[in-house]
């Protein structure tokens, strides 16, 4: 049995986790695209492990204020604004 | 006629200095590159409003350098294509041939330079998206190493893999644009020295004698009849100026699309995350909460793409599946990665096809993903393993369609690459 087999369910699951609303032709769709796709990922199984140096470091260095965007511009490509903040839906 | 190409989502001028190594050069810049004023939609209906209170650092480069922006130009939405088909603003036709794709994502902006709507154009290129457009329009296309050239006001789909890249008729077009946009920036801590003071358009003499070019049977033998044809009689031009052509193994590029589509829909599912409907694009209402507001922005805002690899990226990341997909894919990357690097031991620069198709005709391909992410095997490693490409025009198939050639080097050596491209353009 494949591992990768996708249900509808599973898509529902998992465009509940990214905030994403589906209807129900595209959790049909996606279920059945995903099998394939995921299908052809399993084939990461027969990679080696490999011994790699990162090549990217951390660099650190103490914060600096600096001229930065005023708060007019910030909010200029909000949908909607209130006395001078970001308006958003209530969180819970 | 204007823009018959649908090249362009925005055509609006951005004057440059009166001077500079510029100065006359109309350019058109991929409009997922912020640009100050000037709309910049990344090809979502999301961001179709969306106006960048700063310039990229490209973008300043470009008109201290005394360029003329002449638009922005269509993309695949957030880059996630290789047709440009996947925009909101509808897709961009090829030059050559009407009745297919430029490729992608940056179509536009490879159609533009073809078309002659503009000098030279800026792409970006996460797994292919400047080489791809440049290889199916018949122009030439440089992805930098990663670091080369800075990231600031490139709106991001997978960091890690991305760099914003030229596209020219020349070869030594292309290397001149690329020495504008070089160098570092204190705004993109990735950036790199190397490039600060470069003459990559004085390296474009095409002199290979004595050159050593490793070809990847791996990525020859998949391709099209047609485009192995364009790409050994283009093999036998390199033979001919006296470089030395030899075959070579890399094993680990089997896994490369597979690897490639993991981490660049995990970093992607991530990224896209900041388009919530409240500090840009369309609010999704004020009725429900947070989550039920976010989920229904995104659902109306976002294309069927880009939602299908936030989808996927999620998965690959989520509880149970995480060291499945995504670290698997890690493990892969530095295979790649290592694959190359004993490969440049022996040979100067690889070369293959670029795109192992010609460009398919429109709305051919666009109902099969993964028929489209198969198309990107021959691009994708060298993101993966963070090196310079670029790909020149190499020939024509039997009915004028364009098949490009792809040149690899090690990282940094774009001099290098871009000496071995100016044989052919």
């Amino acid at each position: 049995m494949s591992d990768s087999t996708v249900d509808a369910d599973e898509v529902r699951h998992v465009a509940d986790l990214a905030r994403v609303d589906l209807d129900e032709d595209d959790v049909g769709r996606y279920a059945d695209q995903f099998a394939d796709i995921l299908d052809h990922f399993e084939t990461l199984d027969e990679v080696p492990d490999v011994e790699a140096e990162p090549d990217l470091v951390n660099v650190m260095r103490p914060d600096e204020v600096e001229e930065s965007l005023s708060q007019e511009e910030a909010l200029e490509n909000a949908p909607e604004t209130e006395d001078g903040f970001f308006k958003g839906p209530k969180v819970s | 006629m204007a823009d018959a190409h649908n090249a362009f989502v925005t055509e609006e001028t951005i004057e440059g200095a009166a001077e500079g190594p510029l100065a006359g050069a109309t350019v058109a810049v991929k409009d997922n590159i912020s640009t100050e004023g000037v709309r910049t939609t990344c090809g979502s209906e999301m961001l179709a409003d969306y106006v960048p209170p700063y310039d990229a650092t490209v973008v300043s480069r470009l008109t201290d350098a005394g360029a003329t922006i002449v638009g922005k130009t269509n993309m695949d939405e957030f880059g996630m294509g290789t047709t440009t088909e996947t925009s909101a603003f509808g897709a961009t036709t090829n030059p050559v041939d009407e009745e297919r794709v430029p490729g992608g994502s940056s179509g536009g902006s490879a159609a533009a330079v073809a078309a002659g709507e503009a000098d030279y154009a800026l792409g970006s290129d996460t797994g292919g998206s400047v080489r791809c457009p440049a290889a199916f329009c018949g122009v030439v296309g440089i992805k930098p190493t990663y670091g080369l050239v800075s990231r600031y006001g490139l709106v991001a789909y997978a960091n890690s893999l991305e760099q914003i890249g030229p596209l020219a008729p020349t070869v030594e077009g292309a290397a001149e644009l690329l020495d504008v946009i070089a160098g570092p920036d204190e705004h993109d801590a990735t950036t790199h020295d190397a490039g600060a003071d470069s003459d990559y358009a004085a390296a474009a003499t095409g002199d290979v004698d004595g050159l050593t070019i490793g070809v990847p049977t791996e990525l020859v033998e998949g391709a099209d009849d047609e485009v192995r044809r364009v790409f050994e009689d283009a093999l036998e031009t390199y033979r001919d100026a006296g470089a030395e052509v030899e075959e070579v193994s890399l094993p680990s590029v089997e896994y490369g699309v597979a690897a490639y589509y993991v981490i660049a829909m995990s970093e992607a599912s991530s990224n896209l995350a900041r388009f919530d409907g409240v500090r840009y694009g369309e609010s999704g209402g004020f009725e429900g909460n947070w989550n039920e507001s976010f989920a229904e922005t995104r659902a109306e805002n976002l294309g069927d793409e880009v939602k299908r690899r936030i989808l996927l990226g999620t998965y690959a990341l989520s509880a149970g599946y995480h060291e499945k997909y995504y670290e698997q894919a890690q493990e892969a990357r530095a295979w790649v990665r290592q694959d190359f690097e004993e490969a440049f031991a022996d040979v100067d620069v690889l070369a293959t096809p670029t795109m192992p198709v010609l460009p398919p005709r429109l709305g051919e391909s666009v109902d099969d993903p993964l028929q489209m992410y198969l198309m990107d095997a021959n691009t994708v490693p060298v993101n993966l393993a963070n090196l310079p490409a670029i790909s020149v025009p190499a020939g024509e198939s039997d009915d004028g369609l364009p098949v490009g050639l792809q040149l690899v080097g090690p990282a940094f050596g774009e001099e290098t690459i871009i000496d071995a491209a100016a044989l052919l353009g």
